[in-house]
């Protein structure tokens, strides 16, 4: 399994994240490290924080503890007044986030550019791949979600299901090291959220490496190599996914796992 | 009474060189203002107090009093100090007032649009902006790339709403000298004493000019927010 055999770095490591909102206190030091290839699922009931937790992972928030590195490359951090940290050096948060994918619950396309001009947008202009080029690529990538037919369409006019891949699409088109999910399919209507777990599933298949935020049970559990249960901002389980699902040490992981079969 | 159409046939030639004045006055203040209007209303939406002050104040003031008062102060006001009226980079403009005009007219309206580009940043959904910055966009390719061409689009309607206000506005500068649309009308009823008539036939030009730019902005608004059309 995942053993220290590796001499590569982790693809992505996280230690001791703390996050606060004012006086609340939603992150008390949550730790992971994802190897390449490595799909992990985080689980937790509302409100546990797994949302926050990822969104640290690439500076959307700016958590007030911990270090973060991306294939061995420790982020750089400086604190602010309120003493939270933020990115000391923004070329390289902009290059390290390039390199993360996120795919975020309400997809977040831009609705005044075409399916294909949300694909090769950061290409272009981040990556300076040539416009011919990146075309290219995001009908290859478009095709491999299954919406080739779209590309000149506007975000607008597809339905919720097709949005999401287009917007994993993006999120690919940036070959990005690590992927992250924050519950991709919450906000789609049921018929379409099997469309979307094909897509991550074929990812998983291909050897991606991705944090899968998730309410999907059966699916984190096929799709997961880990899995952890977060609750009220650490990690109260964590495992493989037959443990974890059926053998939880903790009780509070137990009685989530009843309530979500 | 008597209603003279002779008068308003005679006088059509003038009215419409005045109508032309009127045109150019607010379709260069139009682009003047959105030219000063942007770094205002980015200044002005900044999260920084200290570069939100500037921006605050030259709203505050452009705004909170009239234009015609802005208009005095340019013409007027300005020749007041020797410095300018001595300028020879400034004063052949800042004497003539067709400049004037302009000035006040791009200042006063670049406040208003000021505003309505801070608006319309601020209405631009967070969850768009944070899709950009995880792809690793920089600052200045969000406002480029996303953030303006968003605005700019949701602020179109209120803009066109501008420039019809400005056009309305437009008939102060005829207290400056300026023979536009107003100015001229005042000076063909000072020699014919037919006031109605003239005044109804300027009436006629301003409701034919402020249709016309309703229709162009209509278009410029479908063309550029075809993303819209049929959306679910
Ligand atoms: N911007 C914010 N300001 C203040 N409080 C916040 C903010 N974002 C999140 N919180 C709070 O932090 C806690 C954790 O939120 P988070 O969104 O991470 O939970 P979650 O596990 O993703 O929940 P869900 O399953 O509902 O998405 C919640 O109590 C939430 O109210
Ligand atoms: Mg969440």
């Amino acid at each position: 399994m995942i053993t220290m055999t590796h001499t590569l770095p982790p693809a992505l490591q996280a230690d001791n994240i703390h996050k606060r909102f004012g006086s609340l206190e939603v992150l008390k030091g949550i730790s992971l490290t994802a190897h390449d290839g490595e799909v992990i699922s985080i689980l937790g009931s509302s409100g546990s924080g797994k949302s926050t937790f990822l969104r640290c992972l690439n500076l959307l928030e700016a958590p007030h503890e911990g270090r973060i590195a991306l294939g061995g490359e420790d982020f750089k951090l400086k604190r602010l007044k309120d003493g939270s940290l933020v990115s000391a050096d923004p070329r390289q948060i902009t290059r390290l986030r390039a390199s993360m994918g996120f795919v975020f619950q309400s997809f977040n396309l831009w609705p005044h550019m075409t399916i294909l001009e949300n694909v090769i947008e950061a290409p272009v202009m981040v990556r300076k791949t040539p416009r011919k080029q990146a075309v290219a690529e995001a009908e290859a990538l478009l095709e491999k979600v299954g919406i080739a037919d779209k590309r000149n369409a506007y975000p607008g006019h597809l339905s919720g299901g097709q949005q999401q891949r287009a917007a994993i699409a993006r999120t690919l088109a940036m070959q990005p090291r690590v992927l992250l999910f924050d519950e991709p399919t919450s906000a789609l209507d049921p018929e379409m959220v099997a469309e979307v777990l094909n897509v991550i599933n074929g990812l998983a298949e291909e050897g991606r490496t991705m944090l899968l935020v998730t309410h999907e049970m059966r699916f984190a559990r096929n799709v997961s190599t880990r899995v952890l249960f977060l609750h009220d901002g650490r990690i109260e389980e964590e495992g493989t996914p037959d443990k974890v699902f059926d053998d939880p040490a903790s009780p509070r992981c137990r009685q989530f796992m009843a309530s979500h079969r | 009474m008597s209603f003279d159409t002779g008068v308003i046939l005679d006088n059509f030639p003038k009215l419409l060189t005045g109508a032309v004045l009127t045109v150019q006055l607010v379709a260069l203040s139009g682009l003047g203002g959105l030219a000063l209007a942007f770094p205002i209303g980015i200044a002005r939406s900044s999260r920084r107090p200290w570069v939100r002050a500037l921006p605050w104040c030259y709203i505050f003031f452009f705004r909170g009093t009239p234009l015609l008062v802005q208009l005095f102060l340019v013409y007027y006001g300005l020749s007041q100090f020797s410095a300018i009226r001595h300028s020879e980079l400034l004063w052949p403009y800042l004497r003539d007032p067709y400049w004037c005009a302009l000035i006040a007219m791009s200042m006063n309206t670049a406040a208003y649009i000021a505003e309505i580009l801070r608006g319309a940043l601020q209405a631009v959904p967070r969850g768009e902006i944070e899709a950009a910055i995880a792809v690793g966009m920089s600052k200045g390719q969000i406002l480029r790339r996303i953030l303006v061409p968003r605005a700019v689009r949701i602020g179109l309607p209120a803009y066109s709403n501008e420039v019809i206000l400005m056009l309305k506005g437009s008939a102060l500068a005829s207290t400056i000298t300026l023979l536009e649309l107003t100015g001229m009308a005042r000076t063909i009823i000072a020699e014919t004493y037919m006031p109605v008539e003239i005044f109804l036939a300027a009436g006629a030009c301003y409701l034919a000019i402020s249709f016309l730019m309703v229709r162009t902005f209509k278009l410029a608004e479908n063309i550029l927010n075809r993303h819209l059309r049929h959306a679910r």
